[in-house]
């Protein structure tokens, strides 16, 4: 039987597949990243080389750093981002606790209510959503794109982490009330800790969408001094499309975070995933 | 409440704490949500049954759909730009899913060497922003830096190279597929999941039976993952009449050559905030967010009693 699965000619022309789709998906990244660190005529006469000794050239980078506000776009993006993750594991994980720990009537209906924004996409309310942000004079500041991003993250967290919570322990609960602790004591003392895996997949699935997204920063914040990167480089890279070593180390630095963060934490991603966190 | 009912009296208080406990759990997550997106939702919704006349918002009822189906200046664009989420749509259905499914088929092969390293790759493109994936191909599909040609020679197939982005009839294909290729990462790791979650009692049993390798994974395996392949579909139809980002980066928010690549978002983007010459118009915007709105919960509603529904007896 074993054999049956595992034949040598099967497992190579499945490892072949495999192989090809994975030059398919990483081919484009690496052309983008190796081509960064050579010189214009290199990149045009020999675009599949890898940067040697005569066609290394930071020239791109120097352009980029120089005339770009990267470093204010990415502490932006950093920002927005970070606190958004905050708010959505933070008021999701206490929704998620009230929707799983208590009866109370109108629960099931609640859950019903915070999950619509599951399937129904944020953008399309944002022409009020803009006018909304007008009439608070929120609009060009990193509070609005917190705010839509945190309305955007909840649905998902509540119900992910309500799910989780199930699975908490009641005795351990009840056995904390008897010792005296008060329900908030409870949540943030003994579930929150207990609950912290999920959390982490949340908070990757939230983090995705928010770094790279485009939409709102584009209409609710897209004065200079409020861009995030996703929109910066964005701006950018359109003004540079004759610089062609400009470009390629724009698009390098804007790769380069991401890989970091999904080196950091593609077990967790993965796991996340696969565990039928999303299902 | 008196001593005299102490103990009724008791429980209620108790009740009632521990309703404090729930709301004040519960009202952060409300508000945000609420105020941020269903009460925008709405009043989107509202918007769109309004329109401006002599500066103020009057009442038009249907008005703004029958201008937006009916009137050759804003129907032939909308029109234009449904058509070509249609086929947005279709080409994610005909080449990411059935890829997606196969690439999970083949990760999910037992005792797979490399398999952490494979998932790893696979889903590296789903995770780089719309901006980074629409000026990569873009440079990689351009004819000034030559790198396709030069690739396409390698395999003797120069003289089929064409600038696909700048021509009306290819355009549309190859955004949707460099959207495919970008997306391919989050169906092929559901369906994994979902492979990873049929018993081995139930392949032993279909091998037992002599059903291996090929009509094995036609059916044992097809039948049993078809919930996830609802779900993929599903959020494959969410996403694509939601997309804006990626055609904005490659092809600008006219959405060229000549609207040939204009989808919904891109439409909604340049009617509701303007673009160029034209200005924007908040209740066609918001005409327009409603179509989409419509579309999605259509989508969503046949998803929900039909399909799933069906799918369910297959499921343990």
């Amino acid at each position: 039987m074993a054999k049956a699965r595992t034949s040598p000619l099967r497992s190579s022309l499945v490892h072949a597949a495999l192989i090809i789709y994975t030059v398919i998906a990483l081919f484009p990244v690496f052309l983008t990243v190796i081509n960064s660190f050579k010189d214009r005529a290199s990149i045009f006469r020999n675009p599949l080389g890898l940067p040697n000794e005569t066609s290394f050239s930071l020239i791109g980078y120097e352009t980029v750093l120089k005339q770009g506000d990267f470093t204010l776009y990415f502490q932006n993006s950093l920002i927005v981002t970070s606190v958004s993750i905050f708010f959505v594991l933070l008021f999701g994980a206490m929704a998620a606790f009230a929707l799983s720990e208590y009866r109370f009537r109108g629960n099931s209906l609640m859950g019903l209510y915070l999950a619509l924004g599951i399937m129904i996409p944020i953008r399309l309310g944002t022409v009020a959503i803009l006018q909304g942000m007008v009439a608070t004079g929120l609009v060009n500041t990193l509070t609005a794109l917190i705010l839509v991003y945190t309305a955007q993250g909840l649905p998902l967290a509540v119900f992910i982490l309500t799910e989780f919570m199930r699975t908490v322990s009641d005795d351990l609960k009840n056995a904390g009330r008897i010792d005296g602790l008060s329900e908030y004591s409870i949540f943030f003392r003994l579930v929150l800790p207990l609950v912290r895996p999920a959390m982490a997949t949340v908070a990757v699935f939230t983090m995705i969408p928010i770094w790279n997204d485009l939409w709102f920063p584009l209409i609710l914040a897209p004065s200079d001094a409020t861009k995030t990167v996703t929109l910066g480089s964005q701006v950018f890279i359109g003004q540079f499309v004759t610089n062609w070593n400009a470009v390629l180390a724009a698009l390098t630095l804007a790769i380069l975070p991401v890989l970091a963060l999904y080196f950091l934490f593609s077990r967790q991603l993965i796991r996340g995933i696969t565990s039928g966190a999303v299902k | 409440m008196s001593t005299a009912d102490y103990s009724q009296s008791d429980k209620g208080q108790d009740k009632r704490a521990r309703r404090w406990h729930i709301l004040v759990f519960l009202l952060p997550a409300v508000i945000v949500y609420t105020a941020i997106m269903i009460l925008p939702l709405a009043e989107t919704l509202r918007l769109s049954l309004f329109n401006v006349v002599d500066g103020q918002s009057v009442f038009v009822g249907f008005g703004n759909f029958q201008t937006l189906f009916g009137e050759p200046r804003w129907s032939d664009s909308f029109w234009n730009a449904l058509r070509n989420n249609f086929v947005f749509f279709v080409i994610h259905m005909l080449v990411q899913n059935p890829i997606g499914v196969a690439l999970a088929a083949l990760l999910s092969v037992p005792k797979l060497r490399f398999g952490a390293f494979y998932r790893t790759a696979l889903f590296l493109p789903t995770l780089l922003s719309f901006v980074i994936v629409g000026f990569i191909w873009k440079l990689i599909l351009s004819p000034i830096w030559g790198v396709s040609p030069y690739l396409m020679d390698l395999v003797g197939l120069k003289s089929m190279f064409s600038p696909w982005l700048g021509k009306p009839s290819s355009a549309l294909i190859t955004v949707s597929l460099i959207s495919v290729w970008q997306n391919i990462g989050i169906p092929t790791m559901l369906i994994y999941a979902s492979m990873l979650s049929i018993p081995e009692e139930v392949l032993e049993a279909a091998e037992c039976d002599g059903i291996t390798g090929w009509s094995q994974f036609w059916k044992i395996k097809l039948p049993l993952i078809l919930p996830s392949i609802g779900i993929i579909s599903i959020l494959t139809f969410v996403g694509n009449f939601n997309a804006f980002d990626l055609i904005y980066t490659v092809q600008g928010a006219l959405a060229g050559p000549d609207g040939s690549t204009d989808i919904l978002g891109t439409l909604l983007y340049r009617t509701f905030f303007g673009f160029q010459l034209q200005i924007g118009d908040k209740s066609m915007g918001a005409t327009i967010a409603t179509v989409m709105f419509l579309i999605i919960l259509t989508g969503v509603c046949i998803y929900l009693f039909a399909i799933q529904r069906r799918m369910r007896r297959y499921q343990f």
